[in-house]
Parts: structure tokens; C-alpha cells; sequence
């Protein structure tokens, strides 16, 4: 069954609170990657394969970089869990 | 700038199979622990590896470093910065220029588990699930890259890889970038996490281990009869050198002054010792002439001894051969005894080890001697530490790597 959005952002942050050590509540839809949560390419790519894992999608690499917010991001996830 | 620039040492570091920084390292030196304990990896069992225990380190990095740091940096870094921590609060962590701040840290084998766990998530997952960090965590300059990133330290940062002789090569690069006028303070020493399937069997195939399984406490027994290969340990030993000028203007601390340094290369085997030493006592005699003493001013040695049947008597011999009859004045510890064989950060830690040993005027023992190989001409510190006379004195610390490679540091008193 596919997951709600506040799921996924929860999981999202999860992600992100093991690689980067940020807080999960920071973790929020209006964050930017690199502007507001600092994240680098390399931690970026960490983050989207272990998101893949966790949600059973595909994001593919040309997306990664559209996916300027958290938000994008949950609701790329969102609409590939079909 | 002066090219004969003094150098001294002001902070000491370490995490090792003895504690988790130098100051519980040296305490369980001075009571003869050994730090060897049973591996309970399930890869101990699942390969039938002939040895079975190693001299693990004592303390995790997770103590002082958090889980995401972890997360980014091989075994091997964390250890080179959980001792470059400790010896720079030992140091007094000073407000240094950066561009005058350098470090030099070496390293045997680098990033191995990084390495083949990467490469094991390769062929079980795929390509995505390649960690985007592999390369810089798996590459031998990741320690001193990753030191000289957190401390800020712009003059430079070198690796020396040299087998069991990189760490203390480490120390000679550290103390030649300051006299040559590159630095004014540098984190320098060695580190090594290569207790992983791959490199304990390889040592195993040579007969290099120790195989004394029912009995670890008791199997690194240097100068022993009894003695039957090295006991494979992991960890790192840091020094903070220091011009004496820099360190004196910050009214630094100054345990001891780093004097001299000799290298050299055997051009014989690539494991086995030269045997009469040729190369190893040049290399002696080299670090106590450019440290402008002479054989009798050196009263202790803190030996390479890894408790191999073979090296342990070239040393000696070298030893004998370098400086004749004064190497009877010349207490010799073997501590590996106790923290057994930390390869590429051995010489670091022995380096650690003995600027301590000057400054507190005290050897530390050399222990599980039951019955004293008679092919050892060495006045050899068994049991409990021994002290060392009052005056002007002075240490040598050896190091020698697979590859021929021979390093020899003299540290004498302030």
C-alpha cells in the first residue's frame, strides 16, 4: 500500500537525520536541500537511493536535481508509489 | 627562516588496545596489561583462521566522534582523529595560524574495510548502492585529508605509507616540515583499522601471527623463547610537534624535543630482515648523529619487537651492530608486549610512547618473558617499569616495514 505524504516526509527525515545528523523536525515540506538544510551532491545522492530502498521507487539521476525541496521530493516519491 | 629550527613535543595522543587516549594507554603500559583479546567475528569461525585474537582497540570512536562523522570516514580515520583530538587538548589546543599549521599522518594499508565492504555492496546490490563517498573514505591520505580538513591546518597534509614504518616516517616528515620553516606546529603520526578477514588471513599465510589461541594475554612475548609471530592490533598515535620558538612564545607544555630522524632501505627481501642489520643500524646511527648525540647519550630504546622468532633478533643485532658496546647502557622496552602490533601506527604510538618515557623518566616493561631468548644481547626492561636516570637524556624509537623499510627517531629530554 502506498504511503501517505506525512509518511513519507517522516521517513524522508529519517533518511536525512542519518546522514547529515540534522534534526528530523527540520526536516519540513518548504525546506530546501542545499539552501536551508545544507545537504552536498554526495549526500544528496545517499539520500535518494536509500529513499528508493525504503519506498520502493526509481528516482532516476537526471531527476535528482528538480527535486530542490523536501516537498518535490515527497511528492516525486508520492506519485511514483503510484 | 632558520633551517636548523629546534622541534619539540607538546601534545601526546592516542586510542589503542589499551584505552581510548594516551593517558589510559600509558597507565595500562606501566601495569604490564596486554590489551589481546578472542575475536568473536563470525568470520573467525567461518574461515578457520589459524589465529584466532587480536589486540582490538579498546575504546569505539563513537565515544568521541558522532554517528554521522562515523558514517563518513574508514575505521582508519576515525582512529588518526580520535588520537589528533586527544593530543591536540593535550597540546592545549592553541589558536594557531593555519597557514603555519601542518600534519602528516601515515598509514600501511588505508581504507581497507571501506575498501572491500564496498566493493562487497557492489556485487550483492549494484551500482546505486554504492556509498558516493567510497573513494574518499577507502584513499591511504583520507586520515591526514580529514585531520587537516577538521583542524584547519593549511601548510600541508602528507601520508607516508611504509608498512609497519609509516607512522613514524610520519613523524620525521612532521619534524621536517618544521625545521625546514614549512610549519610552525604539526598533528603527526599513524593510524590503521586492517583487522579484517582478508588482511588476517594473508598474514596467517605467512606464519606471521601468533597462533597461541588458548592463551592471547600471554602470545606477543618479545625476547621470549617461547615467542611465535605478532599479534595484529589496530589503533592511532598522534604527536603535536611544535618549533620550540612557537611553542615557547605560547608558553606551551614541552615534554621532550623530537632531535633526529634516520631512514634507510634494506635492498634485500620484501618481508624478511636484512640479517646482519645493515640497513636498520644505518639507520640508528644516522638519527643519533643528525640528532648531534652519540650511541652513549642514548639510554633507552623502545624497540620495534614484534615477537617474531626472526625479527626480533635482526633488531637486536642491529642494534649491537650500531652502537657496540654502548647498546649496554641502553634499557630496551618492547611494548608491543602489551599493545601488540598496531602496523602502520606502530611507530606513531611507540613515538607517543617514548616521548612520555623522556618526560616522565620512566620505561615502561616488557612483559610475558618467561625465558629470555639467549641470542638477545639487550639489556631488556622485563616485568615493570624501570626509571631512567636524571640529566640529559635520550630515546630511540624503531620502526621497520615490509618493503625494507627502516626509520629511527631520537627523542631526548627538555
Amino acid at each position: 500500500m502506498a504511503a501517505s505524504e506525512q509518511e513519507i516526509l517522516e521517513g524522508l527525515a529519517e533518511i536525512v537525520n542519518e546522514e547529515t545528523g540534522l534534526d528530523q523536525g527540520d526536516v519540513q515540506l518548504d525546506k530546501s536541500f542545499t539552501e536551508d538544510l545544507d545537504i552536498d551532491s554526495l549526500s544528496m545522492m545517499t539520500i535518494v537511493v536509500n529513499a528508493e530502498e525504503k519506498f520502493g521507487v526509481r528516482i532516476p539521476d537526471e531527476e535528482v536535481k528538480n527535486l530542490k525541496t523536501v516537498g518535490d521530493a515527497v511528492s516525486f516519491i508520492q506519485k511514483s508509489q503510484g | 627562516m632558520s633551517s636548523a629550527r629546534r622541534v619539540v613535543i607538546t601534545g601526546l595522543g592516542a586510542t589503542t588496545p589499551l584505552g581510548g587516549s594516551f593517558a589510559d594507554t600509558w597507565d595500562g603500559l606501566l601495569a604490564g596489561r596486554s590489551g589481546m583479546r578472542t575475536m568473536d567475528f563470525p568470520w573467525v569461525e567461518e574461515f578457520e583462521m589459524p589465529a584466532k585474537f587480536a589486540a582490538l582497540l579498546h575504546t569505539s570512536p563513537e565515544e568521541v566522534l558522532s554517528k554521522v562523522e562515523c558514517r563518513r570516514m574508514d575505521p582508519s580515520t576515525q582512529y588518526a582523529m580520535v588520537a589528533a583530538k586527544d593530543a591536540w587538548a593535550d597540546a592545549g589546543a592553541p589558536d594557531v595560524d593555519p597557514i603555519r599549521f601542518g600534519v602528516a599522518i601515515g598509514t600501511g594499508m588505508g581504507g581497507l574495510h571501506t575498501l572491500l565492504g564496498q566493493w562487497d555492496i557492489l556485487r550483492e546490490k549494484g551500482v546505486r548502492r554504492v556509498f558516493p563517498l567510497a573513494v574518499p573514505m577507502l584513499m591511504p591520505n583520507s586520515p591526514s585529508g580529514t585531520v587537516s580538513l577538521n583542524f584547519g591546518a593549511r601548510a600541508g597534509a602528507h601520508t607516508t605509507v611504509s608498512a609497519c614504518a609509516s607512522g613514524a616516517e610520519s613523524m620525521g616528515t612532521a619534524y621536517e616540515m618544521i625545521r625546514a620553516g614549512r610549519a610552525d606546529i604539526a598533528i603527526a603520526g599513524g593510524t590503521e583499522a586492517a583487522i579484517h578477514p582478508i588482511c588476517f588471513a594473508g598474514f596467517c599465510q605467512m606464519q606471521a601471527l601468533s597462533t597461541r589461541n588458548d592463551d592471547p594475554t600471554h602470545a606477543s612475548r618479545p625476547y621470549d623463547t617461547g615467542r611465535d609471530g605478532f599479534v595484529m592490533g589496530e589503533g592511532a598515535g598522534v604527536l603535536v610537534l611544535e618549533s620550540e620558538e612557537h611553542a615557547k612564545a605560547r608558553g606551551a607544555r614541552i615534554y621532550a624535543e623530537f632531535a633526529g630522524i634516520g631512514m634507510s632501505a634494506d635492498a634485500h627481501h620484501i618481508t624478511a630482515p636484512e640479517p646482519e642489520g645493515a640497513g636498520a643500524s644505518r639507520a640508528m646511527v644516522e638519527a643519533v648523529e643528525r640528532a648531534g648525540l652519540t650511541p652513549a647519550d642514548i639510554i633507552h630504546v623502545n624497540a620495534h619487537a614484534t615477537s617474531t622468532p626472526v625479527g626480533d633478533v635482526a633488531e637486536a643485532n642491529a642494534i649491537r651492530r650500531a652502537f657496540g658496546d654502548a647498546a649496554d647502557g641502553m634499557a630496551v622496552s618492547g611494548t608491543k608486549s602489551m599493545t601488540g602490533h598496531l602496523l602502520g601506527a606502530a611507530g606513531a604510538l611507540e613515538g607517543v610512547i617514548t616521548a612520555k618515557s623522556i618526560a616522565e623518566r620512566i620505561a615502561p616493561p616488557t612483559i610475558n618473558i618467561v625465558d629470555f631468548d639467549p641470542a638477545i644481547s639487550l639489556d631488556v626492561v622485563r616485568d615493570t617499569p624501570r626509571d631512567l636516570p636524571a640529566g640529559d637524556i635520550a630515546a630511540l624509537n624503531n620502526s621497520f616495514g615490509f618493503g625494507g623499510h627502516n626509520v629511527a627517531l631520537v627523542i631526548k629530554s627538555y
